[in-house]
């Protein structure tokens, strides 16, 4: 393993890390404008950091990516023990900010423990089902470990509260339980329960939470409350029209109409300034991104690589999914960051580590 | 080597791949999806969003425009804006508005700020919005506010122009007033706002358009707190352009005062120009008030006062012009010929016609009389003659020609006609044919017969000039702000009765002579250095026949008859002419002449008649015409 194989670095996969590095690029654009001020007050700290972020991402992206990701698969339930006990250490002694519980201040590094829960979970997941199913599928019963490696992150982070994580950590689950092989009936059924329990999972979420969902509904019933974002971003998107008002000259982020413009609404900045073209840019990144994914989880050497190819591009594409859906008014606001765009180190190293384990198993087909 | 075989090795994981294929497929309508709704909001929905995000960081604030000053003849301002101190509150604003309101009473020593939000409550104005409850403040006021701030939390003050009327009342009739524009004119009114300031009355109102100017605006740039950050884009207000009157404001005030506190009115104009010199009426009111909105109270005063304040008495009063009315009969009778200068009648003190007697106001009758001594002495009887053999239709004709029935087209608005009767009138009005009796009531300007202070010194004017009816005028020229003329108003000619030159010699030595003759009605207004020509009158109030004729002093002042006197001077180059109706006076030659007289007085001590006093008025002023002009000396 510490000898470099010619091999590697000759199928290493440039697609993926070229898209990576692209999206990256627009993000720290994005932030920079997100977070401009005029040429007078030169750069935010935030554009320097990102930068110094995209800078280790990519030196760890590579590195994983000369990792057999095989090896993973044994250290799959520690990795899982660490990032809950990370989550647990979130809620004991978790630096706080806007009344949610989310960080643990590690001094160079706010680590948000809810980023690493997703990779964990992913891994976790992937080595309990790295087994064929019986024949007709996993059957119900045998998906209560799922629930239960499920369970425990997805509740923490509620707890913080992250109403976006445990989101996407519920619809990672689905994810790799489908594409693993759950039971055709028994995923009728999971569909059918999800909807029957959506009422009381509406009875456990925070005030402020349904309040956003209320205003998703019909964002004009309180224009200056929980719909003003939605109003706010849809504006930003809207009004770049075509080509965008151009680097900088997007009032709606510089006058400060959006909200967390460097992280949840950082696609309205973006959009806002280069416009539809922008937009369809920036999709297609994304586009192609999850597409080599899905590709290279066709092509996997063994049903492990596989499934964590599904599960790297699950991260990318709900996150996606939600982040724009969000901030095009399509799904209600919730805290999600847009890979690789948002500013936050823990996302971006997370990611960007994601996306090695991607290469990694793309290369690893020439070697076995 | 590995890489040509890969194909071969690297087949996809058989059981996942159609549940992949199924994810894919997923990802792709979801992706598409977002990449549609991006087209929806970035393409077709661009436009409106766009101008959206322009609402959302521009404020746009209007300037409004200096409103146009008005000056009198000689350019000294008579109306300007100056800027108020206002009183402020906002009810949001304070902690605890009753007591904020009782400490505000105290600090400006004033007790209707209660009712002034209480008002402004009604009205629906809402809670964050100020509510000007003091304007106008004087500056130990303005002190004493600023001094008590802290203790005054939603307090504050503003400074706002207002238009301020310098002399007050005067000529407020013709000055007018503004107000706050309503609701309703907004409909009809693009360029204004709710707030903005509007003529509502009188000059201000008749020249709107010029006074108000444009009013411009910014753009500022604000961010999502309204913080102001930058201004986009300015368009300069442009100040309304200002008017200077033919008013002579030392003349006005001169009319003003010698009116004094009774009602009635005076206006004087130029005989040559039909330019207003004076106009004025009375019972007046402070068009101060109504600057920057009159409070319903106040409003409640000046609209039902009985005595009609805001009535502009000068146009929109019609009254019987009484004697002053031998005029026209004068014009009339010796134009058409039923009357010549040596035709006598004999006056009794009275006439008997159809069954009843017709009294001339001189009991023991002025025995044999011509024309010139009926004019100087107003003798009924004499003009119930003319009148007689003239006929009403005659009458009505002259009368007409000469402008009496008919707005003078002045522009202001609610001007009174007046009436001239006639046969036709009577039927059209009354369905009701003409009783000669009646003409004789008419010929000395009783009975049915109207007009207005206006249409008569027209009259007055008339005999001055010849018989030139002009368009009277109030403004002379309309100036920018540089002082350069945008406009100036030369006279109008809105008439020309051809009167025979003798005829007209006749009726000014006539009139010379009420002033001038120790004998003349109004002798009493003879000035020193100018000859004066006039006429007196008086309108019953009480209808003849109705009773006993009693002394004057013996009538309720209600019932008293009101008193005219019209004039014009210097008789043989006229300068001015003015008509006055004092009401509830009696006698015109002594209630109206002297104040006629007192503004005589003014004008020709500050425009001193040329080359000492004027030969005295004679037959040879102006040579007798040839006899072919008088044919047509009747214009109807």
């Amino acid at each position: 393993m510490a000898v470099l194989d010619r091999r590697i670095v000759y199928h290493f996969d440039w697609t993926v890390f070229t898209l990576s590095l692209g999206l990256a690029a627009v993000g720290l654009v994005s932030v920079l404008s997100g977070t401009w001020g005029g040429a007078h007050h030169g750069l935010d700290p935030l554009v320097v950091r990102q930068l110094l972020w995209i800078g280790v991402g990519t030196a760890l992206m590579t590195a994983v990516a000369l990792l057999d990701y095989r090896a993973l698969g044994s250290y799959a339930y520690l990795i899982y023990a660490v990032a809950v006990g990370l989550l647990v250490v979130v809620a004991v002694a978790g630096h706080s900010t806007g009344g949610s519980r989310r960080w643990i201040n590690l001094g160079v590094l706010k680590l948000e423990p809810s980023e690493v829960a997703k990779l964990a979970l992913v891994l976790v997941m992937v080595r309990y089902m790295r087994e064929e199913p019986p024949r007709g599928g996993w059957k119900a019963h045998q998906m209560a470990v799922p629930a239960i490696l499920l369970a425990i992150p997805a509740a923490l982070v509620l707890k913080q509260p992250d109403l976006g994580t445990a989101l996407i950590l519920i619809l990672l689950t689905a994810t790799l339980v489908f594409v693993g092989g759950l039971n055709w009936r028994t995923l009728a059924v999971l569909a059918l329960g999800a909807v029957l329990v959506a009422p009381v999972g509406w009875h456990y979420l925070k005030p402020y939470q349904r309040e956003r969902l209320v205003s998703f509904l019909n964002p004009e019933s309180d224009p200056l409350g929980s719909g003003y974002h939605i109003i706010q971003s849809e504006i930003a998107i809207g009004s770049g029209g075509h080509w965008g008002k151009g680097l900088f000259k997007g009032t709606q982020a510089r006058l400060n109409f959006l909200p967390e413009q460097t992280t949840d609404f950082i696609f309205a900045v973006f959009a806002e300034e280069f416009g539809f073209a922008g937009s369809m840019l920036l999709l297609g990144l994304y586009a192609g991104l999850i597409a080599r994914g899905a590709w290279i989880a066709r092509h996997a050497r063994d049903r492990f690589g596989s499934m964590l190819a599904i599960g790297v591009t699950g991260i990318i594409f709900w996150q996606v999914a939600i982040n724009i859906g969000m901030a095009t008014g399509m799904l209600p606001v919730v805290g999600i960051t847009l890979p690789l765009v948002s500013y936050g180190g823990s996302s971006l190293i997370m990611m960007m580590i994601a996306l090695g384990l991607l290469i990694s198993i793309n290369v690893r087909r020439y070697l076995f | 080597m590995a890489r040509f075989g890969s194909r071969e090795k690297n087949r996809p994981v058989p059981k996942l791949d159609p549940r992949i294929t199924a994810l894919t497929v997923l990802m792709a309508v979801v992706l598409t999806a977002a990449a549609g709704r991006l087209y929806y909001l970035q393409v077709i929905k661009h436009h409106e969003l766009s101008e959206l995000a322009d609402r959302n960081r521009i404020r746009i604030q209007r300037l409004p425009a200096l409103r146009g000053l008005v000056y009198d003849d000689r350019h000294r301002p008579l109306v300007d804006t100056r800027p108020s101190f206002d009183a402020v509150i906002v009810p949001e604003d304070t902690r605890n508005l009753s007591a904020t309101i009782e400490r505000l009473e105290k600090v400006l020593n004033h007790d209707h700020i209660a009712e002034k939000l209480e008002d402004a409550e009604d009205q629906g104005r809402p809670e964050f919005e100020p509510v000007t409850v003091d304007e106008r403040l004087e500056w130990p006021q303005v002190v004493a506010l600023e001094t008590h701030q802290l203790e005054l939390p939603g307090v504050s003050l503003q400074v706002n122009p207002r238009r301020h009327y310098i002399y007050d009342s005067l000529a407020a009739h013709l000055l007018g007033y503004v107000g706050e524009v309503t609701v309703r004119d907004l409909n009809h009114l693009p360029d204004y706002r709710m707030g903005d300031e509007i003529g509502k009355f009188g000059l201000e109102r008749s020249l709107e358009t010029t006074l108000r100017g444009d009013s411009g605006g910014q753009e500022i740039e604000v961010d999502s707190v309204g913080r102001r950050l930058r201004l986009l884009r300015e368009i300069p207000e442009k100040p309304g352009d200002s008017v200077v009157m033919t008013l002579d404001l030392d003349l006005q005030k001169a009319a003003e005062q010698a009116i004094g506190n009774r009602a009635g009115a005076l206006v004087a104009i130029d005989p040559n120009t039909g330019y207003i010199l004076a106009m004025a009426s009375f019972p007046a009111f402070d068009p101060n008030v109504f600057a920057g909105g009159i409070t319903p109270a106040n409003w409640r005063a000046l609209a039902m006062d009985p005595s009609h304040p805001l009535e502009n008495r000068a146009i929109q009063g019609a009254y019987p012009p009484g004697s002053t009315f031998k005029i026209v009969d004068s014009i009339a009778g010796l134009s058409d010929r039923t009357l010549t200068p040596e035709t006598t009648y004999f006056c009794p003190g009275g006439l008997y016609y159809g069954g009843r007697e017709y009294r001339c106001w001189r009991k023991q009758g002025h025995g044999t009389i011509s024309v010139h001594r009926a004019i100087v002495e107003s003798c009924d009887v004499f003009f119930y003659e003319v009148g007689e053999h003239l006929g009403i239709d005659r009458i009505a004709a002259w009368a007409h020609a000469l402008g009496l029935g008919k707005k003078t087209d002045i522009e202001l608005d609610n001007e009174r006609t007046g009436t001239i009767p006639s046969t036709a009138w009577k039927q059209r009005r009354f369905h009701e044919r003409w009783y000669p009796a009646e003409t004789l009531s008419v010929a000395i300007g009783q009975g049915y017969v109207t007009v207005t202070p206006l249409q008569l010194a027209d009259l007055a004017a008339e005999v001055a000039n010849g018989g030139t009816l002009y368009k009277p005028q109030f403004v002379k020229e309309i100036d920018a702000l540089d002082g350069s003329v945008v406009k100036s108003f030369p006279p109008i000619i809105e008439s020309r009765v051809r009167i025979d030159p003798q005829v007209l010699e006749e009726v000014r030595e006539g009139m010379a002579g009420v002033v001038n003759q120790p004998d003349g009605t109004a002798h009493g207004a003879k000035l020193d250095n100018v000859i004066v020509a006039g006429k007196t009158g008086t309108a019953q109030v009480v209808k003849e026949g109705q009773g006993v004729r009693l002394k004057e002093d013996a009538l309720p002042e209600r019932y008293r008859d009101h008193g005219w006197f019209i004039a014009f001077a210097p008789v043989d180059h006229p300068k001015i002419a003015i008509a006055c109706i004092i009401e509830h006076s009696g006698h015109g030659g002594s209630s109206a002449g002297p104040v006629v007289k007192a503004v005589m007085q003014k004008y020709f001590e500050m425009n001193p008649p040329q080359g000492g006093p004027p030969p005295k008025a004679g037959p040879t002023t102006n040579p007798v015409t040839q006899p072919a002009d008088q044919a047509d000396a009747q214009t109807e």
